[in-house]
C-alpha cells in the first residue's frame, strides 16, 4: 500500500511535468496548427540557462526558474520570426520539416556550445521533506506540482478572461476574420510562441531537477511523450493537455513499477494508438463533421 | 499511343542500364572505393525507402510520421531469415529475392494493420499513430532479446547485396511507384489526398484505395529495410528509431512530395551531404539542420513540387530548341532581319 501510494506521487510528479510541456505544445499547436518539434529543445534550452544561472549565481531557485523561462521565451519568439513566421501560408508539411530542422539544429547547437557530456544539475532543497506514515514527499516532487498547477490555473484564467488570450482564441479560430476585427495577428501568434516556449522552459527546468541531470538530448523522449499527452487529451485544449499529462505520467510510472521498465514506453504509445482509435480527436477533443 | 509509350519505356531503360554500366565500371576499376560502393548502395536503399513514403505521405496525402517501422520489420525479417539460410548452400541472388519478399510481406501487413486504423484517422492524428507505431516497433525488437538479440542488434547477417542488385531492385521499385502513380490506379489514390470526400462520391473506394496504398509503401519500404540489413550486416534497434522516420521524410518533403524524381534527386543529395561534411565533424549536423531550415523557406514545396521529369517531355523540349534554332539560323541566312 505505501509503495503504492509512493508510485502514484511519483506518478503526479512526472505527469505534471509533462502536462506542462504538453500545455507548450497544444498552445503553437492551436494557433498554427504546427507540430513544435523544436518544443523539446525548448524545454532542454530553458534547463541549460537554469543550470547556468543556478551554477554562476547565488540567485534563488524561484528567481533562476523565472529568468530561464524569460529567456527560453526570447529564443522562442526570435525561432518564431526567423523560421516558422515566414512559412504561414507554405503547405504545412514544409512548416513540420522546418520544425524538425530547427529541432536537429538547436540540439547540435548546444552540443557544440556545452557539450555532450550531462551536467549536473544542483539539487533544490527549499524545505525539508513532509513524512507522513511510510511515505516521504521531498520538496521537489511538492515545488512540481505545486508550479504545474498555478500556471496551469494561470493560463487558462489568461486566455478565457482577458484580451490578449480572447486574441489568441479568435486567431486560432479564424486567423483573416480575427485580422478584420483589429487583431494584430503576428503579434498575437508571437505571444503565443513566447508562452508555450516559456511554459516548456518551466517543464524542462523541473525535469532537469527532478532528474538532476542537464543534456543536450534530454528534450527527446519527454518532448514526444508530452505531444502525445497533448494528443491523448484533445490537442489544441488546454485542460486536454493537463488531463494527457497526467494519465502519462501515471500509465508511465505505474508500468515502470508493477510490470516492466523496458516496456513502458511502448505501453504509453499503445494507449495512446487505442485512444486515437477509440476517439479520433483525442478524450476532451470534439469531433468535427466535414462538409464538402 | 501504345507504341510511342513503348519507344519511351524503351529510352528509360536504356538510361537506367547506362547508369548502371557507367558506375559498375567504376567500381570494377577500382576508381570508387569500397566506402563509396557502399554510400551508392546506401543512396539506392534512401531511393527505395524515400519513393515508398512519398508513395503514402506524397501521393496518397496521409502523414506518416514512423515509415522506419516498416524499414525495421523488413530488414528484422529478411535478416533472420537470411542467417538461417546462410547454411543452406542456396546461391546467393534466390536467397536475397526469398528474404526481401518475406521481409516486405510482413511489413505489409503491418501496413494493413496501420492502414486500418488511419481510415478513421486523418492529419496530425494519423501522423502521430504512426509516430506511436515506429516507436513500438523499436521497442518491441529492443525487448524481444530471445528473436532479435536486443539492444545489442544482429550480427552476422550474410552480406549478399551487391551494387548491382541492389541498384535492379531500386529501379524495380521506382519504376512500380511510378506506373503505379500513372494508372488509374494511382489516380484514384491521388484523388484521396485532393478530395477524399469528392472521391467518394464520385464512386472511389476510398477504403480499398487507402488501404492498399498503405501496405504497398510498407511493403516497398520493408525490401528497403531488407536490403539495408544485407548491405550493411549489422543491424540494430536504434538504426530505425523516430529520427529514422524523420530522415526519410525529409528526403521526401525536400525532393517534393508526390514528385518521384524529386525523391531521387533529394536522396542522391541528402545521403552524400552529411558524408561530405564528415570532416567537419562538430559543425556537420548545424550545416545539415541549417541546411533543411534554409531549403524550406526558400522553397517550401521541395526541390521538384509535384512534376516530374519526363523523357517525353525533354525530348520534346530538346526537339524545339533545335529546330528553333534552325530556324533563326535559316532566318539569319535569308537577311539577317530580327
Amino acid at each position: 500500500m505505501d509503495v503504492l501510494l509512493q508510485q502514484i506521487i511519483n506518478a503526479i510528479k512526472v505527469g505534471s511535468i509533462y502536462a506542462v510541456i504538453a500545455l507548450g505544445y497544444t498552445m503553437v499547436y492551436g494557433i498554427i496548427r504546427l507540430i513544435n518539434f523544436a518544443h523539446g529543445e525548448m524545454m532542454m534550452f530553458g534547463a541549460y540557462f537554469a543550470y547556468i544561472l543556478a551554477v554562476s549565481t547565488p540567485l534563488p531557485f524561484i528567481v533562476v526558474l523565472f529568468l530561464a523561462m524569460g529567456l527560453t521565451a526570447l529564443l522562442g519568439m526570435l525561432i518564431e520570426k526567423i523560421a516558422y513566421a515566414p512559412l504561414r501560408k507554405a503547405p504545412r508539411l514544409s512548416v513540420l520539416i522546418t520544425a524538425i530542422g530547427m529541432s536537429l539544429f538547436l540540439q547540435n547547437l548546444a552540443q557544440l556550445i556545452w557539450g555532450a557530456e550531462p551536467k549536473r544539475m544542483p539539487s533544490v532543497e527549499l524545505f525539508e521533506p513532509i513524512v507522513l506514515g511510510n511515505i516521504k514527499i521531498d520538496a521537489i516532487t511538492i515545488v512540481t506540482v505545486g508550479l504545474s498547477v498555478i500556471f496551469m490555473i494561470a493560463l487558462q484564467i489568461f486566455v478565457k478572461h482577458t484580451k490578449p488570450g480572447k486574441a489568441m482564441r479568435a486567431v486560432s479560430e479564424d486567423k483573416e476574420a480575427a485580422a478584420l476585427m483589429g487583431i494584430n495577428v503576428n503579434n498575437t501568434i508571437t505571444l503565443t510562441f513566447a508562452i508555450g516556449t516559456a511554459l516548456g522552459a518551466l517543464g524542462g527546468v523541473l525535469y532537469a531537477v527532478a532528474y538532476q541531470k542537464v543534456e543536450f538530448v534530454m528534450g527527446i523522449m519527454p518532448g514526444l511523450k508530452a505531444f502525445v499527452a497533448a494528443v491523448l487529451g484533445g490537442i489544441g485544449l488546454i485542460p486536454g493537455a493537463m488531463l494527457g499529462g497526467f494519465i502519462i505520467g501515471i500509465v508511465e510510472n505505474m508500468t515502470k513499477a508493477y510490470i516492466s521498465t523496458e516496456w513502458a514506453d511502448g505501453i504509453v504509445f499503445l494507449i495512446l494508438i487505442i485512444v486515437l482509435l477509440v476517439k479520433p480527436s483525442g478524450i476532451m477533443g470534439k469531433n468535427t463533421k466535414e462538409k464538402v | 499511343m501504345d507504341k510511342k509509350n513503348k519507344k519511351y519505356y524503351l529510352i528509360n531503360a536504356i538510361a537506367i542500364l547506362v547508369v548502371f554500366l557507367i558506375i559498375q565500371t567504376l567500381m570494377s576499376t577500382g576508381m570508387l572505393n569500397r566506402y563509396i560502393s557502399t554510400i551508392i548502395m546506401l543512396i539506392c536503399i534512401n531511393i527505395i525507402m524515400a519513393t515508398s513514403l512519398n508513395l503514402s505521405t506524397g501521393f496518397m496525402g496521409q502523414l506518416v510520421l514512423g515509415h522506419a517501422g516498416f524499414m525495421a520489420i523488413g530488414a528484422y525479417t529478411a535478416g533472420i531469415l537470411g542467417i538461417a539460410l546462410k547454411t543452406s548452400g542456396m546461391p546467393g541472388f534466390v536467397m536475397l529475392i526469398i528474404c526481401l519478399i518475406a521481409g516486405g510481406l510482413l511489413a505489409s501487413i503491418a501496413g494493413i494493420i496501420i492502414g486500418i486504423p488511419a481510415l478513421r484517422l486523418k492529419g496530425d492524428y494519423l501522423g502521430i499513430m504512426t509516430l506511436g507505431f515506429g516507436e513500438i516497433v523499436r521497442i518491441a525488437l529492443t525487448n524481444l532479446t530471445g528473436l532479435t538479440n536486443g539492444a545489442q542488434g544482429l550480427t552476422r547477417i550474410p552480406k549478399i547485396a551487391n551494387f548491382t542488385n541492389v541498384y535492379f531492385i531500386m529501379a524495380l521499385c521506382v519504376a512500380a511507384i511510378m506506373m503505379l502513380s500513372r494508372s488509374r490506379h494511382g489516380r484514384a489514390i491521388i484523388s484521396i489526398k485532393e478530395n477524399e470526400i469528392a472521391a467518394e462520391s464520385v464512386g472511389v473506394d476510398t477504403t480499398f484505395y487507402k488501404v492498399s496504398g498503405f501496405a504497398i509503401s510498407a511493403f516497398i519500404g520493408g525490401i528497403g529495410g531488407g536490403l539495408f540489413a544485407f548491405t550493411i550486416g549489422y543491424i540494430a534497434p536504434l538504426n530505425f528509431g523516430f529520427m529514422k522516420s524523420v530522415d526519410i521524410l525529409v528526403i521526401a518533403c525536400l525532393g517534393g512530395l508526390g514528385s518521384i524524381t524529386g525523391s531521387v534527386i533529394a536522396a542522391i543529395v541528402f545521403t552524400i551531404l552529411p558524408e561530405a561534411l564528415r570532416q567537419f565533424d562538430a559543425y556537420r549536423m548545424i550545416a545539415y539542420s541549417l541546411a533543411l531550415i534554409l531549403m524550406m523557406l526558400f522553397r517550401p514545396q521541395g526541390l521538384f513540387g509535384t512534376s516530374e521529369f519526363s523523357t517525353e517531355k525533354t525530348l520534346a523540349f530538346a526537339k524545339r530548341v533545335l529546330s528553333k534554332k534552325g530556324k533563326r539560323d535559316k532566318k539569319a541566312k535569308k537577311g539577317g532581319k530580327s
